[in-house]
């Protein structure tokens, strides 16, 4: 009991740190007081409370990006011990020190561990992620889809675009101009609606086009690293089946 | 990249499994056939393949431009791909790395076996009755039958793992299980097929094919 109050527990921290995109990257180790619960997160929001290293030198806060604090924006992802995750969920207690904490960089770095997500979201622009319901009069209700079907579409839809399945793919580099895994299965999403999927083929084409659905390589990392848990490996086999006969049936009808 | 890059790649894949595959295990059945019916065996098989009707078409069209187109276009894909075992220990991560780099040995060591024997027969320096003992010959330096060794092993890895890829890039295999599956039986392909390589391997090196270097090697003297 006695040695409980000699000295206050501490977390480590070592965070890559880069002060511009094209800067160089550095490291800098931290030592912040322990405090029950505490998430990655909240270790970031106290060395911007009180940015001092561990060697007891001042420097700039680290910058981090979060909104939802709860896994369901993506905003936070970062590497986090060597794996792509969110930072609002990566409990203190559950990892090992010191924590490593570097930006995922198969996307660009704005600063420190904030990166641009920005290619995401273009791919889902490129695949049409979206259901085309705008019109000049009332559309009506559209068909109604299945309940057995709802059921596995409604794991796909929690895709929150938060990069860790691009950050996991080792075809996603920049020698390679693979889509990712996340739009893949996004068009999976979209073409499962009964009325997303008047518009089937406009999502298969643009799989088909350069840096499409050939670019996935089967090292089914993604599916390992989903933080929802989304099938990913599934969503690509079954486009891939997709494509495939799309292809046939271009040939044959054309 | 310019263009689109979704048929390369499809065809990529379809001429791994047909009809590289097929020639791939009717050329390990050939060789076994060293391994249980010895020299003789051997020979027939040879011979059967050979004499086929439009060998050189056949040979063209269903071997040398598929290796070609697989093999370049594989290396382009390889280039395009990062190996990150080292963050991601999975076993499917791993498969996806040794793909890879099973198939630059594969490359490299076809052309070199290529080079070996077939290309040989051509310039006239061996003939396919004397394969066997050419083939013998080979296996006495030490330093050739690790190579052979590697080289199959790595092709038939490369061969089976790809039937598997080959499989899910079809969406034929879709959900986990079905991929599970697969994966056990296309991990079955590569023991049997490596098995039966490794064995001919034994064949060529053993006594029956000693002899028929020696008596080839004589009768090139005499
Ligand atoms: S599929 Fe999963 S890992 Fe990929 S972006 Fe969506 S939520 Fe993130
Ligand atoms: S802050 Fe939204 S996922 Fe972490």
């Amino acid at each position: 009991m006695a040695d409980t109050a000699t000295k206050p527990r501490t977390v480590k921290f070592i965070i890559t740190r880069r002060d511009r995109p094209e800067a160089a990257p550095y490291t800098e180790e931290f030592e912040i007081p322990y405090r029950p619960n505490m998430n990655v997160i909240s270790a970031l929001m106290e060395i911007q409370r009180n940015p001092v290293k561990a060697d007891g030198t001042k420097t700039t806060p680290v910058v981090w990006e979060s909104n939802c604090l709860e896994e369901v924006c993506g905003a936070c992802s970062m590497v986090i011990n060597g794996k792509p995750r969110q930072a609002c969920s990566a409990l203190v207690d559950k990892l090992e020190q010191p924590i490593r904490l570097e930006p995922m960089s198969t996307f660009p770095v704005v600063r420190d561990l904030v990166i641009n997500r920005e290619r995401m979201f273009q791919a889902l622009k490129k695949v049409k992620a979206w259901i085309p319901i705008d019109g000049t009069y009332d559309l009506g209700p559209g068909p109604r889809m299945a309940e057995s079907k709802r059921q596995w579409a409604y794991e796909l839809s929690k895709c929150m675009t938060c990069g860790v399945c691009l950050e996991a793919c080792p075809n996603v580099n920049d020698r390679n101009s693979f889509i990712g895994p996340a739009p893949i299965s996004q068009v999976r999403l979209f073409n499962a609606h009964p009325t997303g999927e008047m518009n089937a083929h406009e999502r298969l084409e643009a799989l088909m086009d350069d840096g499409g659905i050939e670019g996935c390589g089967n090292s089914q990392n993604c599916v390992r690293s989903c933080p929802k848990g989304i099938p990913l490996t599934t969503s690509i086999a079954a486009i891939n089946r997709d494509t495939t006969k799309h292809m046939f049936k271009k040939w044959l009808t054309s | 990249m310019s263009g689109n890059s979704y048929l390369p790649r499809k065809l990529h894949s379809l001429l791994g499994v047909i009809p590289l595959g097929l020639f791939f295990i009717e050329h390990a059945l050939t060789n076994y056939s060293a391994f249980e019916g010895g020299l003789e065996g051997f020979n027939r098989s040879v011979n059967f393949l050979h004499q086929l009707p439009l060998v050189f078409f056949l040979e063209l069209i269903l071997i040398w431009l598929p290796i070609l187109f697989h093999g370049v276009y594989g290396l382009y894909i390889a280039y395009q791909s990062n190996l990150n075992t080292g963050r991601f220990q999975y076993g499917r991560n791993w498969a996806f790395a040794l793909q890879r780099i099973s198939g630059v040995i594969t490359f490299i060591f076809v052309i070199w076996h290529v080079w070996e024997t077939r290309i040989q027969v051509a310039l006239g320096n061996t003939t396919y009755e004397e394969l066997g003992a050419h083939m013998h010959e080979i296996f006495t330096n030490p330093a050739y039958i690790v190579i052979y060794v590697i080289g199959v092993i790595a092709a038939s890895f490369h061969f089976a793992n790809g039937l598997w890829a080959f499989l899910v890039s079809w969406g034929i295999t879709i959900g986990p299980r079905a991929q599970r599956v697969s994966s056990n039986i296309c991990m079955g392909i590569f023991v049997i097929v490596a098995v039966l390589f490794l064995l001919s391997l034994v064949a060529f090196s053993g006594d029956e094919f000693a002899s028929a270097a020696a008596a080839a090697g004589s009768a090139s003297i005499g």
